[in-house]
C-alpha cells in the first residue's frame, strides 16, 4: 500500500464539456480517516468531481492525488483500491445476498483464502445475518442498500466513494447506514459522499458546498453553522406569504424565506424582535408564534448559494433549477 | 369549527396479496378546511396506502373516508372534482410539452373550456414554467418536472391536494421551494395533506400525523407535541467521539439516547439536566478528550417519534 498523508488532494482540477465548466478549478484535500461531505444543487458537478477521483473520468486540466497515486499516472491502482457506490448500484437481482457480495469480492481479487472471513464479516456488518440466501430482488429498499454498501466494500477499500448512495432510502434506514461508515471512518477509511440530505451532511466531519462548478466553502458543519450572519427566528402565523413580503423588505432583515406554515426570517441582531412583531401587527397579521432557532445546515447552505449567485450577478429568481 | 373537509374514520386496508398484515389499522384522522397537514412517518408505515384511498385510487378494506361531505366508497365520482392528487411515481407525458400535458390534465378533470385557457396561465405562473411551456416533459429538469406534476394536479382548482412524498429526492433549492408553493396553495384556502419521510418537515404543518406500522402514533400540532415530551434534550459532541460514549454509560438520569450526525442527543429526566450536564462534563474532561457541544437543546420533531415509537414498544412487550 502507498504511505499517504490525505487521502484526496486536488489542484485546480478542472472539467469541461464543450463550452461547460462543470467543474472549475477545484482544490481541496480529506484527511485520512476522514468523511468529506459534497453539498450542492442538482448539476452543481459533484458527479463529475467524483469521477474524476475515482479515476474513470479524466480531468481537462489540473492534478489530483488519490491515497498518494497520481490520477493520471496510476489510475489502474486507484480503481482497484476505492470503493463506489451510487444512487443506482448494480445487485444480481438473481443472485443471493451472499453470491453478490462473493461476487464482487472475486472481481476485486480477494484472495480466496481469506475470502470466507471477510464475506462473514461483511454480512454481520450490513445486518444481513438470517438473508445470505435471500435473492437480492426479494429484498426491500434499506436492504438491498446495506447489500450495495458490502459489495462496494468486500474488498475492504480505504477509500470510500458514496454519491447520493441513501436517495430515497428512510431516514431510520439512512441512520443505521451511517453507523456503518462511522465504523469504517473509525478504521481509518476516508469518506467522500455527496448527498440532498441535509441531516446527513450533519454526519460530514468537512462539508465542501458546490454551486457552478465551483467549490465555494469547506469547513466543518458546525463552523459553517455558526457562520451565518445573523439570528434566525421561526414565525407561525396567519398569513406567512404577506409576512415574508413584509420581512423581506424590512430594514434589518437579511434574509426572509416561506417554509410552509412558517417563516424564517435572518434578523441582523435579536433586540429586532419587538419592531418586526410591530410591523406584522399593523398590517394585519396574526402572530401565533415568534422563536429564534438553531439554523439548519439546509439554511446555511441556501444562504451561501443565494449570496454566491448575487456575487456572480445572476438574478437568482426563486426556484432555478 | 368549520366542518371538517375531510373526515377518517376507522380506516383500515389490508392488501389481497398479504392479507395477515395491515398497511393501516384502525386510522382515525380530522382535517379542517384550509390546513397545511403533513403525515409523517418512515418507508412502511402506511403515508401511501391512505393517501391513495382518499385520492380515490384503491378502496379501504374497512372503515369510512368523508371527504367535504361525501363518503369515498359510495360517491367517489363526486369527490374526485375536489382533490388533487400528486402521487409519488407520477408519469407525465414525456413527448408531450408543458403546455400540452397541462392541456391533458384539464381535460381528463373536466375544466370548463372557457376556464381552460386562464387556469393553464395561472398554473404557468405559479409554478415560474411559463419560460419552458413548449419544452417536452422529458426534457425538464428533476425539480421542474416535480412543479409540472403539481401545476397538473392542481389544474381543476380543488379544493383539497394531496401529495405523496414530494421533496424525496429533491435537492434543497427545489425543497425550498416546493414548500413555499405549498404554502401558496394554503393561502388560497386550498386543504393540504402531504406525506413525508422527514421529520424536519414536520415543522412546516400546521398540523401533523406520525404514521408508524400503520398507525397513528400522535397527531397535533408540532409545537404541542414537542412541548408535551416528559424530559429535557441534552446534546454532547466530544473528541475522540468514544469519551461521550463511555461518560454515558455510568450517567444516571439518562431515559434514551441515540447519535445524530457528529453528536449525540440524549433525553434526561426533568429537573435533572443541570446534574446531567455537569456529570457528562466532569467524565468527559476526566478522559482528557475535548467537550466540542454540551448543551440543553431544544426537542425536535424526530424526539417525539423516537419517544413514540418506544412507547408503543414498551406498551406491546410488557417486561
Amino acid at each position: 500500500m502507498n504511505q499517504y498523508e490525505n487521502a484526496v488532494e486536488t489542484k485546480g482540477i478542472t472539467k469541461k464539456f464543450g463550452n461547460f465548466t462543470a467543474v472549475d478549478a477545484v482544490d481541496f484535500y480529506i484527511e485520512k480517516g476522514e468523511i468529506f461531505g459534497l453539498l450542492g444543487p442538482n448539476g452543481a458537478g459533484k458527479t463529475t468531481l467524483m469521477r474524476m477521483l475515482c479515476a474513470i473520468m479524466q480531468p481537462s486540466s489540473g492534478s489530483a492525488n488519490v491515497m498518494g497515486w497520481d490520477i493520471h499516472k496510476n489510475p489502474e491502482n486507484i480503481k482497484r483500491n476505492i470503493g463506489y457506490m451510487s444512487q443506482r448500484f448494480a445487485l444480481y437481482n438473481d443472485l443471493t445476498a451472499k453470491e453478490n457480495i462473493n461476487f464482487y469480492a472475486d472481481i476485486y481479487k480477494v484472495p480466496v483464502e481469506k475470502r470466507k472471513k471477510r464475506i462473514e464479516k461483511l454480512i454481520r456488518i450490513a445486518g444481513l445475518t438470517g438473508f445470505e440466501k435471500v435473492q437480492a430482488k426479494n429484498l426491500s429498499g434499506a436492504w438491498r442498500q446495506r447489500l450495495a454498501l458490502a459489495c462496494a466494500i468486500a474488498h475492504h477499500p480505504p477509500m470510500l466513494f458514496l454519491d447520493e448512495a441513501t436517495a430515497g432510502v428512510d431516514p431510520v434506514s439512512r441512520r443505521e447506514f451511517w453507523d456503518l461508515i462511522y465504523q469504517m471512518a473509525d478504521e481509518g477509511v476516508s469518506v467522500l459522499a455527496t448527498t440532498h440530505y441535509m441531516d446527513e451532511a450533519e454526519y460530514c466531519n468537512k462539508v465542501g458546498l458546490i454551486l457552478d462548478g465551483k467549490l465555494i466553502s469547506i469547513a466543518s458543519p458546525d463552523t459553517l453553522k455558526d457562520g451565518l450572519e445573523g439570528n434566525l427566528a421561526a414565525i407561525e402565523c396567519d398569513n406567512p406569504i404577506e409576512a415574508e413580503d413584509i420581512l423581506d423588505r424590512f430594514e434589518g432583515v437579511l434574509d426572509a424565506s416561506i417554509h410552509g406554515v412558517l417563516v424564517h426570517a435572518l434578523l441582523k441582531a435579536k433586540n429586532m424582535k419587538e419592531n418586526v412583531l410591530k410591523a406584522l401587527s399593523s398590517a394585519g397579521i396574526q402572530v401565533k408564534r415568534f422563536e429564534f432557532i438553531q439554523p439548519s445546515l439546509e439554511d446555511v447552505f441556501i444562504n451561501t448559494v443565494e449570496k454566491q449567485r448575487k456575487l456572480t450577478h445572476k438574478v437568482f429568481t426563486k426556484g432555478v433549477d | 369549527m368549520e366542518n371538517p373537509i375531510l373526515n377518517i374514520k376507522n380506516l383500515s386496508k389490508q392488501y389481497q396479496s398479504r392479507k395477515e398484515l395491515f398497511a393501516i389499522r384502525d386510522f382515525n384522522l380530522t382535517i379542517e378546511p384550509g390546513v397545511l397537514y403533513g403525515l409523517i412517518g418512515p418507508d412502511g408505515a402506511g403515508k401511501s396506502t391512505t393517501l391513495r384511498i382518499l385520492g380515490t385510487v384503491i378502496e379501504p378494506s374497512s372503515g369510512e373516508v368523508w371527504v367535504n361531505g361525501y363518503n369515498v366508497c359510495d360517491d367517489p365520482e363526486k369527490i374526485r372534482p375536489h382533490i388533487g392528487y400528486m402521487p409519488q411515481l407520477f408519469s407525465l407525458y414525456p413527448d408531450l410539452s408543458v403546455v400540452e400535458n397541462l392541456d391533458f390534465f384539464a381535460n381528463i378533470n373536466q375544466v370548463k373550456k372557457e376556464q381552460k385557457k386562464s387556469r393553464i396561465e395561472k398554473m404557468l405562473t405559479f409554478t415560474n414554467l411559463k419560460d419552458f411551456r413548449y419544452r417536452r416533459a422529458r426534457n425538464l429538469s428533476g425539480g421542474m418536472k416535480k412543479k409540472l406534476v403539481l401545476a397538473c394536479s392542481l389544474i381543476h382548482n380543488p379544493r383539497i391536494l394531496i401529495l405523496d412524498e414530494p421533496s424525496t429526492g429533491v435537492d434543497p433549492v427545489s425543497r425550498r421551494e416546493l414548500w413555499r408553493m405549498l404554502a401558496e396553495v394554503v393561502n388560497q384556502g386550498v386543504t393540504v395533506l402531504v406525506s413525508t419521510p422527514y421529520m424536519d418537515e414536520a415543522d412546516r404543518c400546521k398540523e401533523v400525523a406520525i404514521l408508524y406500522d400503520g398507525s397513528v402514533i400522535a397527531q397535533g400540532p408540532p409545537p404541542e407535541l414537542k412541548a408535551s415530551l416528559p424530559f429535557d434534550m441534552i446534546e454532547v459532541k466530544s473528541k475522540p467521539r468514544k469519551a461521550s460514549y463511555t461518560a454515558l454509560e455510568k450517567q444516571e438520569y439518562v431515559l434514551d439516547w441515540r447519535p445524530v450526525g457528529d453528536r449525540i442527543r440524549l433525553s434526561v429526566e426533568k429537573g435533572k439536566t443541570r446534574e446531567v450536564l455537569k456529570s457528562l462534563r466532569a467524565s468527559i474532561t476526566q478522559q482528557e478528550a475535548k467537550i466540542r457541544v454540551l448543551r440543553k437543546t431544544a426537542p425536535q420533531m424526530e424526539d417525539v417519534f423516537t419517544f413514540k415509537v418506544k412507547e408503543l414498544r414498551d406498551r406491546n412487550e410488557p417486561v
